[in-house]
């Protein structure tokens, strides 16, 4: 957005060009409603309201106006102009200072929500007319969310128009956003229902497998929520296998998960900041197996647990005088300290907050145990894999660039190798972006899975260990 | 054994891996004065439109090289001495080889014209070059570009990236006359325009006019007209680095004269890419080829031949691929620009959409395939290749057609249109009927 001349990210694309008024003008709607917003987070209670939704309404035109403006009108095709170049999306100022704001946002949201009252109260009249309940902080939470997916899934669509594989993804995204992850959860608070998404599962979403969380469902929600859990377990243990066999990874990480939803969304203007290095790959592993590992040895210990198997000190509690886990039986301590350093830190603070610096995915590469998950199915039994065409790679380097989950796809594509990652996400930029037609996401059988084409004698030296 | 590589783009570094593989222990040297690491030549655009760093197009990390021991030298190669076979540095001691391979490259060919030495005026071939553009472009108001080819386009759009307006003068009548059939080249001309960028075909550079500070301020067309210009981009070929094989005295023509095996006149010295010149093409084969993948194929196959493999360069069925603006083009086997005589060409565009597919193929029994262009649409290379080197009839081609589509899921499938049409157009032949759709798992149902 904001250009600094002297910003020395990529010399050879400075200066950039000016940005022209037009865009400016949008630009400027959007940084009212910012404004607007932070007017009504100190405003007095006569004041908050139509600041509130004035600031949503010019941070909405604005967003969709500016979208339209940069990518809607003329010719469709891969924009990335400048995108090393501009302060905003090459780690400059502009996106330090967009981490901060957003992290910030994070943690007043997590540990001091009092703060957030005056965005709060507005959204009571939503609320009740949704789920017949005041908001909270989580409400306000869901809609931001829900919101930034809608509008920047309408940039995307706009910049993505010429691919019919990226319109009906973001489509996608955008549909189990506004429906699965916003509008029924609501509307099952307001059945007076256990509130649950039905596009989460079991370990992204971790304690819906925990046997506590089985009992207060089946007493709360009963023949719904009998089928809650049912839909939980079916989902992470039979649906989920067997999907991913079929399309890999994809069809959650990139067309259904929430998390997936911003970052392709709010997040595609970020995709080419994930480090593509060899180290950054070590990390990955050393992390994200490690996590799942974890989430899996709690959910098993604590329905063990619930059996009475295990020894009496680790399941009764114990006033330890520790932070977070006083008071608690070393066994709920487990799934506490997981709760507070995965599922709240790194997938939301650290997650979200790294967007301008690290990309989008940052959770979901090296946190997300669904992702290590699905990835493990999606490596050693599935159909999926992104086929490289022949001969034609030129080693351009454009395919990695905008490779969210830090791929080096291109070190695949110039030998002339199916890319079969655990990691990838299927988000098909990289098929996108390729200016030869290089690459191909594809489902097919997996007898000759791994081959690599011939049209390329791929040299046996050891590219990536 | 040792193997010094002067040139470290793509038919060095291939050689070089290629014989690594072939010969674990070799001591191989590469030497370079454009960039310490090898990096994608094609992908120099993107570094002055900001898609990219320069660390993004290196097709190797930095670590790649020491691990797979493969000597990095910096330095300008200024002389070889034959006899005793050693290659001079710029600086440092000179390296002897026992097996030396030039890969030299090219540069921009200029044709004399008038103000050619006239700064903001200038190639794109070097990194170098790149450097100079971004150095020289900003500020200015009007730009030329010389030449109907691949690079032409490549600087039309990066100067369009940074929102310069731009003429592109094209010596044909219509865009890259030498390769492209004419309604190949309509599309291409629809994109210049959907983009705003001016295209004067029929139209060469006569003259390039300056100001007292020596920097270019217009040039005079061959048609008698004066543009204003205050940077001009030359893009009419590239020529051979020739003066290293030239003072070694190495048969050189246009570029290094090199036999099948890619030997040079010298024995133990090949050459290699966009240097090499072959003495004996095939027939229908060009004697340089300067491309990315045709520098690839001869480092690989150099290097058998160095190791001691007696390899020939045999490059198959002819591929290339390019993108101008944002519309695709691939191209697989002969198809030659205009009309040949016992050859036909099957042309194929949607009425609405940017896009198009030309089948051509001999007149004979079998209505043999030689070739496809494909426009906004992508080709499997495997498929194209197998059909080419089978010598299949255009028949099966299109009734198979769906084999060969690329395309990412969920984009139109022309292949029903694409048949109809064919046989809208040749009622005198058995109606074609699709046998094979889109996709890998159709592999299974086919007939
Ligand atoms: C802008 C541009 C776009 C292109 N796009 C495509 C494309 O899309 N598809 C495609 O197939 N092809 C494309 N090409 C062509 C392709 O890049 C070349 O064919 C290929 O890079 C040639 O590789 P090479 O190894 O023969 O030589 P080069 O890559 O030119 O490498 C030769 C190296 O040797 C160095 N050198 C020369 N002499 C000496 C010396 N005496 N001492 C030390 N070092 C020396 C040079 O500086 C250079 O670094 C493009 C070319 C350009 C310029
Ligand atoms: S696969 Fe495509 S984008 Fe990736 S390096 Fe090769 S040509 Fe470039
Ligand atoms: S490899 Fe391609 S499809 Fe997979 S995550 Fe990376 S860019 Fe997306």
């Amino acid at each position: 957005m904001t250009t600094i001349s002297s910003f020395p990210a990529q010399p050879l694309a400075h200066p950039t060009p000016a940005t022209a008024p037009a865009e400016r003008s949008w630009l400027a709607l959007v940084a009212l409603g910012l404004l607007a917003l932070l007017v009504t987070a100190a405003a007095p209670a006569g004041l908050r309201g139509p600041a509130f939704w004035l600031g949503i309404a010019l941070l909405s035109a604005g967003t969709l106006g500016w979208s339209w403006w940069k990518f809607g009108q003329g010719p469709a095709g891969v924009r990335h102009n400048f995108l090393w170049a501009r302060s905003s999306t090459a780690r400059g100022a502009v996106a330090w200072m967009t981490g901060i704001v957003l992290t910030g946002f994070y943690v007043v949201l997590y540990w001091w929500p009092q703060y957030l009252e005056n965005l709060i109260r507005p959204l009571d009249g939503l609320s009740q007319t949704l789920r017949h309940r005041p908001a909270d902080q989580w409400f306000l939470y869901g809609t931001f969310y829900t919101l930034a997916v809608l509008l920047m899934g309408a940039r995307a669509l706009y910049k993505y128009r010429h691919s019919p594989y990226q319109r009906i993804r973001t489509g996608s995204v955008m549909f189990f956003q506004l429906g699965f992850s916003w509008l029924l959860p609501g509307l099952l608070l307001a059945l007076q229902k256990p509130e649950f998404y039905f596009s989460y599962f079991w370990p992204l979403k971790y304690d819906y497998l925990f046997p506590g969380t089985v009992d207060y469902l089946v007493r709360d929600g009963r023949a719904l929520g009998v089928f809650m859990v049912f839909w939980g377990a079916v989902m992470s243990l039979v649906a989920t296998p067997v999907l991913t066999y079929f399309f890999g990874k994809r069809w959650y990480c990139s067309w259904v998960c929430g998390c997936g939803a911003l970052a392709e969304t709010a997040g595609d203007q970020y995709r080419h900041l994930s480090d593509k290095s060899r180290t950054a790959w070590r990390w990955e592993v050393r992390l994200i197996y490690p996590i799942l590992g974890f989430i899996v040895l709690v959910t098993a210990l604590l329905w063990l647990g619930a059996a009475g198997v295990l020894p009496g000190w680790f399941t009764s509690p114990h006033s330890s005088g520790l932070p977070l886990v006083d008071g608690v039986s070393p066994l709920e301590g487990l799934s506490k300290v997981y709760g507070f350093f995965i599922g709240s830190i790194f997938s939301g603070v650290i997650g979200v907050g790294a967007y301008p610096l690290m990309g989008a995915r940052v959770w979901c590469r090296f946190g997300c145990p669904m992702a290590a998950y699905l990835g493990l199915l999606q490596k050693h039994f599935s159909r999926f894999r992104i086929s490289t065409n022949g001969g034609q790679c030129i080693s351009c380097g454009n395919c990695s660039n905008v490779c969210e989950m830090g791929i080096d796809v291109k070190q695949y594509a110039q030998r002339g190798e199916p890319i079969i990652r655990a990691a990838c996400v299927g988000c098909g930029l990289c098929s996108t972006a390729c200016p030869r037609g290089v690459l191909n996401l594809e489902n097919g059988p997996r007898e000759g899975r791994y081959q690599a084409s011939p049209l390329i004698s791929a040299e046996s030296l050891r590219i990536l260990e | 054994m040792h193997l010094v590589i002067i040139g470290n783009g793509i038919a060095g570094v291939s050689c070089a891996q290629t014989v690594r593989r072939l010969q674990p222990e070799a001591r191989i040297t590469l030497v370079s004065s454009e960039s310490p690491h090898h990096f994608s030549r094609p992908a120099l655009m993107y570094l002055y439109m900001g898609h990219m760093r320069w660390e993004d197009v290196k097709p190797h990390a930095d670590w790649y090289w020491p691990e797979n021991r493969l000597e990095l030298v910096h330095y300008h190669a200024t002389a070889i001495d034959v006899e005793k076979r050693l290659v001079h540095l710029a600086a440092g001691p000179p390296l002897a080889y026992d097996a030396l391979l030039l890969a030299t490259g090219a540069t921009t060919r200029y044709a004399d014209w008038p103000g050619q030495q006239l700064s903001g005026v200038q190639g794109l071939v070097s990194k170098a070059d790149v450097e100079l553009m971004a150095a020289t472009t900003p500020g200015v108001q009007q730009a030329v570009v010389v030449g109907g080819g691949l690079i032409g386009v490549e600087l039309a759009e990066m100067l369009h990236a940074r929102r310069i307006p731009v003429t592109v003068l094209v010596r044909d009548a219509h865009y890259w006359g030498s390769v492209l059939p004419p309604e190949e080249a309509a599309l291409v001309d629809a994109e210049f325009r959907r983009h705003g960028v001016l295209v004067q075909y029929r139209t060469e550079l006569a003259e390039l006019l300056g100001d007292e500070g020596g920097r270019v301020q217009a040039v005079r067309t061959s048609t008698g007209q004066e543009l204003p210009a205050q940077w001009v981009g030359i893009a009419t070929g590239v020529q051979p680095n020739l003066s290293l094989a030239q003072s070694a005295g190495l048969d050189t023509d246009r570029g290094v004269l090199v036999d099948e095996l890619l030997q040079t006149s010298v024995p133990g010295i090949y050459a290699a890419g966009d240097c090499a010149q072959r003495r004996q093409p095939p027939p229908g084969e060009a004697a340089i080829e300067p491309l990315w993948y045709t520098g690839r194929m001869q480092g690989e196959t150099v290097a058998h031949t160095i190791c001691g493999q007696l390899t020939p360069y045999r490059r198959g069925p002819w591929f290339n691929s390019a993108k101008f603006f944002d519309l695709e083009y691939q191209t697989y086997g002969v198809v030659p620009p205009r009309p040949v005589e016992g050859q036909a060409s099957f042309w194929w565009q949607p009425a609405r959409g940017h896009c198009g597919l030309r089948l051509h193929y001999r007149l004979d029994d079998n209505l043999t395939l030689l070739g496809l262009n494909a426009l906004g649409l992508r080709l499997r290379h495997a498929v194209c290749d197998g059909w080419l080197r089978q010598g299949v009839s255009v028949r099966h081609a299109l009734e198979h057609l769906g084999e060969a589509n690329f395309d990412p899921e969920f984009f139109p499938q022309h292949e029903e249109a694409v048949l109809a049409a064919f046989n809208q157009q040749n009622p005198t032949l058995l109606p074609l009927v699709l046998r094979r759709r889109k996709g890998l798992l159709t592999r299974l149902f086919s007939t």
